[in-house]
């Protein structure tokens, strides 16, 4: 694979603290271009990951290289090669929205010359003209985010990490997020994003679920709703809820059986199969079946069925 | 067992104004027993101010609430007695094993010894942490924190409780355990309003209010909701989703358009007629695309749509 | 009021006072450490001064009036120099804290019947000690004086006992003029407010900083449970504490103890209550733990350390300070420590004492019970 088309490259990365194994041999390519999602929950290993690439902590083993340079060797080189954009911390709420930017165009060492059309650039694109002595805490969730976006790339930069980029944001304003994150991908930026927000990942060109420090799965959304899934899922409608939960849940070729809302969520092997099964099964046991049709999985019911054992085992989470 | 004529918790016309700031504006809903109920909305749509007042720590500006048959305004110390409730930020002490954790909520809500015991550990067992008693409930996953704080709530056989984003960040697998803890016990008639920011989260509910800036946008089932949207919500694959975009972001019927990260996410006015075009267009053009499927909308897409259109949908709000 | 709620609260405080190590060394080791180093470091007594002599006579009498202020208990005569530079280095570096110069003929004089001088060099910088010092060598000398006149008079055929006066002292109280004696029984006012006030100030705001408040506030809990609760615990330890330091006090430092033994645990627990509803009351008000220490330090601690007549005497004060001090529960307690331990007062003559004590007792506890409520704004 040519080295110059992947902007990221991360070869069995580890790092330790004492026994815990926070990132345990993460392998990866991110090309050029690509919106990349790196998809856990709390505590799975993403910050420590993403602060590995970005030059702020040291691998215990592994390698990664970021916009050509290596993160143990060449921190400095890669840190004035990226934008970092986190969630909460990135902005100075009591400083000018002015401020703010004109901070960080000194902290990126952006040269005097371009100074002027960077900033107009970053408040144009957070949609803040006119607006720049606003003090930054007074601004609404979805603007903020934007600023800090636009403050992380005015140096702009090859590769760019966000870091839960959207969490609590209303949609409208995630969407028009996400929208000048596509264009800045379009125009050669690759962006990294981490996120414990499931539907947030289907924004990205490429996931990588993780749970524990390790990699479980790798691909598109689509890619990993329908292979990396094991068995399909079955919405199912009946009355009463409750006992037909407990009987599928020991019933044969039923996966896993749970509520969702009003109505049952069934894993099985073959969807198509199981329809006219189900429908037998529960009126056999005196129970109505309203309707029963074959859903898309989420990337949450690809999560659970990735993390938990197989053959309704479960693990105990410490 | 006779049913309550009364809902479990009502609100009618509740407002909390802080400087500068109408965090509720006028909220009226209902929650009955045995209901889960969804309160939904981004950050600063009001969801944590209203838990706070029906929990009856926090006092109204406007409006009343009653919860378990006690007005929460005038005599909030006799609803805590009924009601349980979990904050955003966990409230249990870290530095306090799970079993002391117990043990305190338990003598608050005068829970007797001889129930005490065997209610813990049905609890425990329930949410797969009776291995956990004596770990410090710092040294918890996040997953176990939310867990152990709705063991804490539920020690007492509330009627009601309230939940604040319990989920927010927790893994997957620690939701669902949480989820299924939550649908036991609604089937045992405990009324449960919980909020989230997850409008996806807002599927499991029972019922659901989408609040938007303290206002309430909506409040019905997700299924009666998903129903009235009389628009068409489409999902298109390819490998080149801006191609897709590039091609169809001025085409006729369109109301909101979403790029993903393999497709594209549409909603439209009339699907049956809009999906013939959009191929025909899309072959014309040579854009590469998969399938253009029909897709059940989602409560985002539903926000989306009210917000944008600037308008409430005036449903009624009790179910 | 449920006993039930009540000792849930005291029993958690407890477990986390015991579990958090910063607490413990507070309420364990620093009531020790504050007894000891107030104890030994802070010696206010004037013993063995440090005084350079510059002996220009070399005579015998000379030499006897230099022994004089060698044998006096306040100087300590550490070295003889050979010029005056040398003298005047000594006070600037602070080697000496007094000089002392003889001049060339001093027994010249003496002899012929002349007045003779002897200069005395004296380090005015801390002008307390510089006065003492005075005030001693002008005795010394002065009792040299007369030696010397009275034996003129005998040499030159005056017989008989001249008049004079002297003064007969006995000290009482505090026979050694021990300033430990002085100081320690007031560490304890100090111990108090450390632990009363500082570490309770910490107990509420931490629960707000932390977020453990917001759902206690939502059970059945009452005010007066969580204020009871999270107090009695503290109490105890720092009525423990108290005992602790006064059997220190007066085992180890040997600060005598005449009083009522009762009147000391009645008068330390009324200041206890005092100094925990003040740091009750400041847990409330500040916005979270750093604000709240800040203020339990400034209004208890400081105003215990520099006002309440524990190291500085009130009535040397300015007037405008000491109507001051008048507002300060940590006067009367200091008060009444000094006057059980040193003095032996009975118990009804520390009224005017103990009655003001009692009233802050009260108007404080009722102020931090009617001050916290279980709402957020």
């Amino acid at each position: 694979m040519p080295e110059d088309n992947n902007s990221v490259v991360i070869e069995n990365l580890v790092k330790r603290f004492g026994d815990f194994v926070a990132v345990d041999h993460i392998n990866l390519e991110i090309r050029k271009s690509e919106v990349f999602g790196f998809l856990g929950p709390n505590g799975a290993g993403k910050s420590t990951t993403i602060r590995m690439l970005c030059g702020l902590l040291t691998p215990t083993s592994g390698r990664a290289q970021v916009a050509g340079y290596d993160v143990g060797r060449e921190p400095e080189s890669v840190r004035q090669n990226i934008g970092y954009m986190s969630q909460k911390f990135s902005l100075y709420n009591d400083l000018k929205v002015i401020e703010n930017i004109r901070l960080f165009a000194g902290l990126y060492s952006v040269p005097s010359n371009k100074l002027e059309e960077r900033i107009e650039w970053a408040l144009e694109m957070a949609n803040l003209k006119g607006q720049e002595n606003l003090i930054t805490g007074t601004l609404p969730g979805g603007w903020k985010q934007r600023l800090a976006l636009g403050c992380a790339v005015l140096h702009k930069p090859p590769v760019i990490f966000l870091d839960e980029p959207t969490s609590g944001v209303d949609p409208i304003s995630r969407r028009q997020f996400w929208d000048l994150i596509h264009h800045m991908a379009e125009d050669g930026v690759t962006v990294f994003v981490t996120t414990h927000y499931m539907e947030e990942a289907e924004y990205c060109n490429r996931l990588a679920l993780i749970f524990r420090g390790q990699m479980v799965a790798l691909g598109t959304p689509s890619e990993l709703k329908q292979k990396s899934m094991k068995g399909e899922l079955l919405l199912v409608e009946c009355e009463p809820l409750g006992n037909a939960v407990e009987l599928l849940q020991s019933a044969p070729d039923v996966i896993d059986a749970a509520v969702f809302g009003n109505a049952l969520h069934l894993v099985v092997r073959d969807a198509t199969a199981a329809v006219a099964q189900v429908k037998k099964y529960l009126s056999d046991h005196s129970i109505t079946v309203g309707h029963i049709e074959k859903i898309r999985p989420s990337l949450e019911d690809v999560f659970v069925s990735l993390t938990t054992t197989s053959d309704s085992g479960k693990e105990v989470m410490a | 067992m006779t049913e309550p004529s009364q809902p479990a918790i009502v609100a009618e016309g509740l407002t909390k104004s802080f400087p500068g700031i109408l965090a509720v504006d006028h909220l009226s809903f209902d929650v009955h027993a045995g209901e889960i109920f969804g309160l939904v909305g981004p950050d600063g749509a009001g969801k944590t101010t209203t838990l706070r007042m029906l929990a009856g720590i926090m006092p109204p500006n406007d409006g009343t609430a009653s919860v378990a048959g006690f007005n929460v305004v005038h005599d909030p110390e006799g609803a805590k007695h009924h009601l349980s409730y979990m904050p955003q930020r966990f409230g249990l002490y870290e530095d306090l094993t799970v079993d002391e954790n117990i043990r305190f909520y338990a003598d608050l809500f005068g829970v007797r010894n001889t129930d005490r015991e065997e209610r813990s550990t049905q609890l425990l067992q329930a949410a797969g942490m009776k291995e956990f008693r004596n770990r410090l409930a710092g040294k918890l996953s996040g997953g176990m924190k939310q867990k152990l704080g709705l063991v804490c709530a539920l020690i007492h056989r509330p009627k009601v409780i309230l939940l604040d984003e319990p989920t927010t960040g927790v893994d997957p697998v620690s939701r669902r355990d949480f989820w299924r803890i939550l649908y036991e016990l609604s089937s045992e008639g405990v009324a449960i309003l919980t909020s989230t920011a997850y409008l996806d989260e807002a599927e499991r509910c029972h019922r659901v209010a989408l609040l938007h800036q303290g206002k309430l946008l909506f409040c019905d089932t997700p299924a009666s909701l998903k129903g009235k949207l009389r628009k068409g919500v489409l999902s298109i694959t390819s490998s080149e989703p801006r191609g897709l975009r590039d091609q169809l972001s001025g085409a006729g019927g369109i109301s909101s358009l979403v790029l993903t990260g393999d497709g594209l996410h549409v909603v439209v006015d009339d699907a049956a007629r809009r999906i013939p075009e959009f191929e025909a267009q899309l072959n014309r053009a040579h854009v590469p695309f998969d399938t253009i499927q029909q897709v059940t909308p989602t409560i985002e897409d539903l926000f989306v749509d009210a917000v944008s259109s600037g308008r409430d949908s005036g449903t009624s709000s009790h179910a | 009021m449920s006993l039930t709620r009540f000792l849930a609260v005291a029993r958690k405080e407890v477990i986390q006072i015991l579990r958090d190590s910063r607490s413990l060394i507070i309420v364990v080791i620093m009531p020790v450490i504050l007894v000891l180093l107030f104890g030994y470091g802070v010696n206010l007594d004037l013993k063995g001064l440090p005084v350079y002599v510059y002996d220009r006579d070399g005579s015998q009498q000379s030499q006897d009036l230099l022994k004089r202020f060698q044998a006096s208990e306040y100087f300590d005569v550490v070295r003889v120099v050979n010029d005056y530079s040398a003298l005047a280095r000594s006070l600037d570096d602070g080697h000496a804290k007094m000089g002392i110069v003889v001049p060339w003929d001093f027994s010249q004089r003496l002899r012929d019947g002349r007045p003779a001088e002897v200069q005395a060099l004296v380090d005015g910088t801390d002008d307390n000690t510089a006065n003492v010092l005075i005030g001693y060598a002008q005795a010394v000398v002065q009792g040299y004086s007369s030696d010397v006149q009275l034996d003129w008079l005998r040499s030159h055929g005056q017989i008989a006992q001249p008049a004079s006066v002297s003064v007969e002292t006995r000290t009482w109280y505090n026979e050694n003029l021990e300033s430990s004696a002085f100081i320690v029984p007031g560490v304890l006012a100090l111990v108090m407010s450390v632990i009363g006030a500082f570490l309770t100030s910490l107990t509420i705001s931490r629960e707000w900083e932390r977020g453990t408040m917001e759902q206690l506030i939502s059970t059945p809990v009452t005010p007066a449970e969580i204020m009871l609760g999270k107090l009695v615990p503290y109490f105890v330890i720092g009525m423990f504490d108290v005992i602790v330091c006064a059997l220190i006090a007066i085992y180890w430092f040997q600060v005598p103890f005449r009083g009522s033994f009762l009147t000391l645990l009645v008068s330390s627990a009324m200041f206890m209550v005092v100094v925990l509803s003040l740091g009750f009351f400041i847990s409330v008000i500040a916005k979270n733990q750093l604000a709240a220490s800040q203020i339990a330090l400034l209004v208890t601690f400081l105003p215990a350390f520099l006002l309440s007549g524990f190291l500085y005497a009130i009535e040397q004060m300015p007037i405008v300070l000491q109507w001051v001090t008048r507002i300060l529960p940590a006067r009367y307690y200091v008060s009444v420590l000094k006057k059980i331990f040193l003095k032996g007062t009975p118990t009804p003559l520390l009224y005017p004492d103990l009655i003001p004590l009692a009233v802050f007792t009260v108007v404080l506890a009722l102020l931090a019970t009617r001050a916290f409520h279980k709402r957020l704004v």
